[in-house]
């Protein structure tokens, strides 16, 4: 039996009735890992001894009558900027390409708790930084749905592990789309939660104040189930929201009836592949017809979200990416002849291209004489565009919008650095206003699965998320299984 | 010849002595093992995120309330950006546009005048680790290590208005701001340690001139010794820049002890841009009126009113108590003695005289100084009443810096007990005159010096121990 095809919650269901066991599960996905891999190539880090291992423990928890959690025996990935003690944890990059982490994330500490098991790290964009995981210092992970195109990115590993049947369900980051887009490239489900709903403790930095943890996986159900498990406030993260966490589970509720989805104008326009376009408005007529109430809105400042996110992420990143140094830990040039040419030299050999070229932006849009031109009217229109969404939000419970405007682009497409940023202008807004974000599969476009995303208001995922599951029991696009087609 | 008028501006740097370091929760214990309290927040690992420790800003709020300063009540943190194999993240969390403490003022007094001194700021920032080197410097080292026990822990930058003009100000503006430091509680001011610092931006201009010099910035000022010396050096210096037509540079120099030279670090071209912007790990810090008011309503008597009470209540002349209340240790002491002391003015003068004598001869300080105070007030006590005399107080007291006894036992075993019995001295006194005629004829001729001769012998014979007083006065009662 293909139990890698399966979901959690199904899969916890057969652990529960004693039909499967961790261990056989566990073992059917590294078979599907040995299988596959080699084509997607969605993991940097993989673990088996230690996932086998834990399978085991949950299975005598069951022979022993013991009740588990949801997540429990169940594998997942985690992108390879989490934080797993005694597990490599590199970001993609040369620089942290012999770290070991002596801690773990807080989402790590709560997963364990929860006995769920890690069947490795997955591949990124180096630091999170890129939206096509081409940046990844040790190799590119291939679309599984054709392998010639990219799984989007950052977390394109999270995600392509998912489509390809490698994991169950994945962990991803998302500091301006991250989560989403690779979740919609690759026909899976993904939620960026509140800014602040999840602990960042032990996720490497990128933009600090952007960064948010989220699942990727196969239907909504899966991603309400990890929401559970990963959610709530954490002593170790200030930012992290002092507020109760509701079982998401309970949103799962067929049911749009009288809800109001508001479309703004500025996410459908040129930019937008006219294929993308028209499975976006199907779906839009399938809310209609269950009953949601449609309403047209307008976020004015939309059309500056882009740019002022490339002020103030690189600026954060700039900062947070000074520690790596060569002193301690990570990467560290040979033959430096002085503490501050060893620097020098670590950074310049231990990062890509991508990650020099925002950590130079950043410094540049915070040097002085520049500060307030850069960084402080990012700042103001990054309140503008907060203001803008709390205005639809007085006229619509939740917005619809394209995840990304165009489905996976082929590899090596040489697109330049300032045109794939601009593809990002639908998922980049929501971070600016720290909202949460889910995109689930709802059509495809040239053989590509083109996903829709569901904004809501500050600490609503329990509206998104119903929304997103009575769409999923109305179609079928979440079921369709990668191919992994096309020569690489 | 111009006549110059020195500027000077200080910067200190408090350490506060908080149990746990500003952004995590480890120790802040000073001379342990390098890197034995540290953690990924401190060592600055990847994913790890600072969360303020309160008691920062309590201990701010303390500080700004006892110097007089407007505590603001919206605070954040700022990244101060610059590369430094000491700085673990390659920031340092500071308060860079809005501090903590806005005003304030340190009232010094010199040769009787009293002068306030302006405080400009003060913010809440983190310590960096520290390196050692292999070789004196890091350019001249075939390799550094880096302690990271000392990263994190959290700091207090107080910082000056330029409102001193020399050298002597400077100090009595440090040693106040120690002694405020010291009597709140929120450092411990060990210099040597490094838990209190300084740098000086000094400049000059001639007399009558409308705008300051140019400064340079003196950094690594370890004493008061140092800051004395360092501006006298700096001012000399500038001075003869400005005799031989030229313009002083504004740079940042550090202070050479061992050759008493100010050296060039780097210029204002050189200077780090930091980059400073809001810490997006940590969120603001709202302080209300009943935080402020708790703090205020809970601060402890200061050095100020320490002085005004040893001058009311203790009697002691204005200049001995502001020896005393100097150095908080040493009023404490002299507190506790005095509890156990029928005598204030003769603690004080014990302490001022033979206990500080002592700690200078040993180089310690008062907090290791082995008699206990209330044995000290005992002794001063034993004197006033006629139980020892001065002189035998002495050797009693050169005993208790031997033994931890009270003076009272050491008298017994000593058998120091001064005689005031009448009866027993005048029998001494009998013999003394009997034995000594010729003293005797010339005290009656009007030498009154004999007297002291006769004194002494009477002494002698009691071996130290006849109430001298008494002794004087039977002596002139039986020569009469």
């Amino acid at each position: 039996m293909d139990l890698y095809k399966l979901t959690a919650h199904e899969l916890h269901d057969k652990l529960v009735s004693k039909e499967i066991s961790s261990v056989e599960l566990t073992e059917n996905v590294y078979s599907r890992i040995d299988e596959v891999e080699d084509k997607v190539q969605a993991y940097v880090t993989l673990d088996k001894e230690n996932a086998m291992a834990q399978a085991a423990k949950v299975d005598a928890k069951i022979a022993a009558g013991e009740a588990i959690a949801p997540l429990a025996g169940i594998p997942g990935a985690i992108k390879d900027n989490i934080c797993t003690k005694g597990l490599l944890t590199t970001c993609s990059s040369k620089m942290l390409s012999n770290v070991v982490p002596i801690y773990d994330a807080h989402v790590i500490k709560k997963l364990r708790a929860d006995d769920a098991i890690f069947t490795g790290k997955t591949n990124m964009d180096e630091f999170a930084m890129g939206s096509t995981t081409e940046s990844s210092y040790f190799h590119k992970t291939y679309n599984p749905w054709n392998l010639e195109r990219v799984p989007g990115g950052s977390s394109g590993g999270s995600a392509a592990a998912i489509a390809a049947g490698e994991a169950i369900w994945s962990l991803g980051s998302d500091t301006g789309g991250s989560i989403r887009q690779p979740a919609s490239f690759n026909g899976c489900v993904g939620i960026k939660p509140t800014y602040g709903r999840v602990s960042r403790y032990g996720c490497v930095a990128f933009a600090s104040s952007l960064d948010q943890i989220g699942p990727i996986t196969r239907d909504v159900t899966d991603a309400a189930l990890v929401l559970n498990t990963i959610c709530g406030k954490d002593e170790h993260d200030s930012t992290s929201l002092p507020v109760d966490v509701p079982d998401f589970t309970k949103a799962l509720r067929a049911d749009v009836k009288g809800l109001r989805i508001g479309l703004p104008k500025e996410y459908y326009g040129e930019g937008v592949d006219p294929k993308v376009k028209a499975e976006i408005e199907k779906a839009v007529k399938t809310y209609e017809s269950l009953g949601a109430e449609i309403v047209d809105v307008s976020l004015p400042h939309t059309e500056y979200a882009v740019i002022t996110y490339y002020i103030i992420a690189p600026a954060e990143a700039s900062a947070n990416l000074a520690r790596y140094d060569g002193v301690r830990y990570g990467f560290r040039a040979a033959n430096a002849t002085s503490a501050p040419e060893m620097t020098r030299l670590s950074r310049t050999e231990g990062f890509g291209p991508e990650v020099r070229r925002r950590i130079m932006l950043g410094t540049y849009v915070l040097s002085s004489g520049y500060y307030d031109a850069y960084y402080k009217k990012a700042m103001q229109v990054r309140t503008l565009i907060r203001r803008d969404f709390n205005e639809a939000f007085e006229k619509c419970d939740m917005l619809l919008t394209p995840t990304s405007p165009v489905v996976a682009y082929p590899v090596d497409g040489k697109m330049d650095p300032l045109s794939i940023y601009m593809l990002d202008v639908t998922t980049i807004p929501v971070n600016m206003a720290g909202l949460p974000g889910i995109s689930i599969p709802c059509g495809f476009a040239d053989g590509m699965p083109v996903g829709m995303q569901l904004i809501g208001k500050v600490l609503d995922e329990e509206t998104v998320l119903r929304a997103a599951y009575t769409f999923e029991q109305a179609t079928d696009f979440h079921k369709a299984m990668a191919p992994l087609g096309g020569n690489k | 010849m111009t006549n110059y008028i020195t500027v000077i501006g200080l910067e200190v740097h408090a350490e506060l002595k908080t149990k746990t370091k500003a952004f995590c929760s480890c120790s802040t214990e000073f001379g342990s093992l390098p890197n034995t309290h540290v953690c990924p927040v401190c060592l600055g690992m990847p994913g790890a995120l600072p969360v303020l420790n309160k008691q920062v800003v309590e201990f701010a709020i303390r500080t700004g309330l006892a110097l007089g300063c407007d505590i603001q009540k919206f605070n954040k943190f700022d990244r101060k950006n610059y590369f430094y194999p000491d700085l673990a993240k390659n920031y340092q969390i500071s308060q860079f546009d809005q501090p903590i403490c806005l005003g304030g003022h340190i009232d010094i007094e010199i040769d009787g005048v009293p002068k306030r001194l302006g405080i400009t700021r003060i913010h809440m920032e983190e310590d960096a680790g520290k390196l050692n080197h292999s070789g004196a410097t890091i350019s001249t080292s075939d390799f550094s290590s880096v302690d990271y026990n000392r990263a994190g822990v959290p700091l207090l930058e107080i910082v000056s208005e330029p409102d001193m003009r020399s050298a002597e100000e400077a100090r009595a503006y440090m040693e106040q701001l120690k002694a405020i430091l010291e009597y709140i509680d929120v450092c411990d001011c060990k210099m040597q340690e490094g838990s209190l610092r300084c740098d000086a931006n000094i400049s000059i201009m001639p007399e009558g001139a409308k705008e300051f010099g140019t400064r340079a910035e003196i950094k690594n000022l370890n004493s008061f010794r140092a800051l004395v010396r360092a501006i006298e050096y700096e001012v000399e210096r500038q001075k003869a820049i400005l005799e031989d037509g030229g313009h002083v540079v504004q740079e940042t120099r550090t202070w050479d002890e061992a050759n008493g030279v100010t050296l060039s670090m780097r210029s204002k071209e050189e200077a780090h841009d930091y980059r400073y912007f809001p810490e997006p790990d940590l969120v603001p810090v709202e302080i209300d009126d009943a935080w402020i008011e708790r703090v205020r309503g809970e601060l402890p008597e200061l050095p100020a009113q320490r002085l005004e009470r040893l001058v009311e209540k203790h009697g002691l002349p204005k200049y001995d108590a502001s020896l005393i209340v100097a150095t908080k240790a040493m009023a404490d002491y002299f507190d506790a003695a005095c509890a156990n002391s029928k005598d204030d003015k003769a603690v004080s003068n014990w302490l001022l005289g033979d206990v500080s004598a002592y700690l200078n001869a040993e180089n310690i300080t008062i907090e290791q100084f082995p008699v206990k105070p209330e044995n000290l007030g005992e002794l001063v006590t034993l004197i006033k009443d006629g139980v020892l005399s001065s002189k035998l107080a002495k050797k009693v007291f050169a005993e208790m810096l031997k033994a931890d006894k009270t003076p009272k036992q050491l008298v017994k075993e000593l058998g120091l007990e001064q005689v005031s019995d009448e009866g027993a001295i005048a029998a001494i006194v009998d013999e003394v005159l009997a034995e000594n005629p010729q003293s005797v004829a010339d005290y009656k001729a009007g030498k009154d010096k004999a007297i002291g001769f006769l004194v002494g012998q009477v002494m002698k014979k009691s071996r130290g121990k006849a109430n001298p007083g008494m002794v004087n006065k039977l002596l002139k009662e039986k020569m009469q």
